[in-house]
């Protein structure tokens, strides 16, 4: 775990906080530390962006398209569930 | 990062995101209005109601039921079986979990049960491969700074931006195979939460809930997860 006590974080820290930044579950002293030097750093700027952008193409692949057959056949068991 | 990239149910934007700690565990977990008047529409036979239903969740439940079985057609026979499950457990729902919540337990009964039959190690909840004594960094090492260098542990050159990525590339159907690759390689229980929270977009409470994990244990799966899948896309993507 990385130490509270220190004044600031290096990439590679940072980089392993990214996933509690983003899902807020930072304490706000890490949380500051972190913020402090992603303000200052453009390559944890670009790092967090691609977690992010990441996060963006994995959701794209929920949209499937629907199944029309199996629908039909859900339908059927519906159907016969309702009459027993 | 780019404005398109933006979407409004991802994660917060690093500039805008507000302090917000506190969250209990069982929010949102109990059934809503909705999901009581949709079960009370199921038990009064109405097909509407049922096909909204199909629309909402079978996708879903065909991702998450292939990571147990061994093909395609077992995982749709699987999903058939939860669905005849959920109707014939109807009288029984009490709204305790969300509708949601208790379909997907149901889908995952399913599939743990069909999974031992094929004879397959069951992975849900199995979180065998997660472990703190054995840390997998985000990132390769010798991307930073040795100890003994000027500026330890800062980037030695720095990521590529993936704004210059046209549009098209970021959503073709190679990224997407890439992605997947990337997610079927992972251990099972990474796989399930980055699944369930990134590709299904469940909450964290709802991925808590249905795989039994601590939130805690819940994150560090899923920054081992999102870190992999980031790094094939950035080989990937750096290929070309």
């Amino acid at each position: 775990m990385t130490n509270l006590n220190k004044k600031e974080l290096n990439c590679q820290e940072v980089v392993e906080l990214v996933t509690d930044y983003l899902e807020q579950a930072l304490l706000p002293e890490m949380r500051a530390l972190f913020e402090a030097h992603v303000a200052g750093c453009p390559g944890c700027t670009t790092y967090i962006e691609q977690v992010q952008q990441t996060i963006m193409m994995l959701r794209k692949l929920a949209e499937e398209p629907a199944f029309p057959e199996t629908k039909q056949d859900l339908l059927e068991i519906f159907r016969n569930w309702k009459q027993g | 990062m780019s404005k398109g990239m933006h979407q409004p149910d991802g994660p917060p934007d690093i500039i805008t995101v507000q302090q917000n700690v506190t969250s209990s565990h069982d929010a949102g977990i109990a059934a809503s209005t909705d999901d009581l008047r949709m079960v009370e529409a199921l038990r009064s036979g109405n097909e509407a109601a049922f096909v909204s239903l199909v629309d909402r969740y079978h996708a879903a439940m065909l991702r998450l039921a292939i990571m147990f079985v061994t093909s395609q057609a077992v995982a749709e026979e699987v999903v058939q079986e939860a669905w005849i499950g959920v109707l014939q457990g109807l009288n029984r729902f009490e709204g305790r979990s969300s509708l949601k919540t208790w379909i997907f337990r149901i889908l995952t009964n399913c599939a743990k049960t069909r999974a031992r039959r094929e004879g397959r190690s069951v992975p849900f909840s199995s979180l065998s491969e997660f472990s703190i004594d054995h840390p997998e960094p985000a990132v390769d090492p010798a991307r930073f700074r040795g100890p003994d260098q000027e500026w330890p542990g800062h980037w030695i050159s720095f990521p590529h931006n993936w704004n210059e990525i046209p549009e098209e590339r970021i959503l073709s159907q190679e990224t997407r195979a890439c992605i997947q690759v990337a997610i079927n390689a992972l251990p099972p229980g990474q796989r399930e939460v980055i699944t369930l929270r990134d590709i299904e977009g469940w909450s964290s409470d709802e991925t808590c809930n249905l795989l039994g994990v601590s939130e805690a244990n819940q994150r560090v799966l899923l920054h081992r997860a999102r870190s992999r899948v980031r790094r094939a896309l950035e080989k990937y993507f750096e290929e070309e």
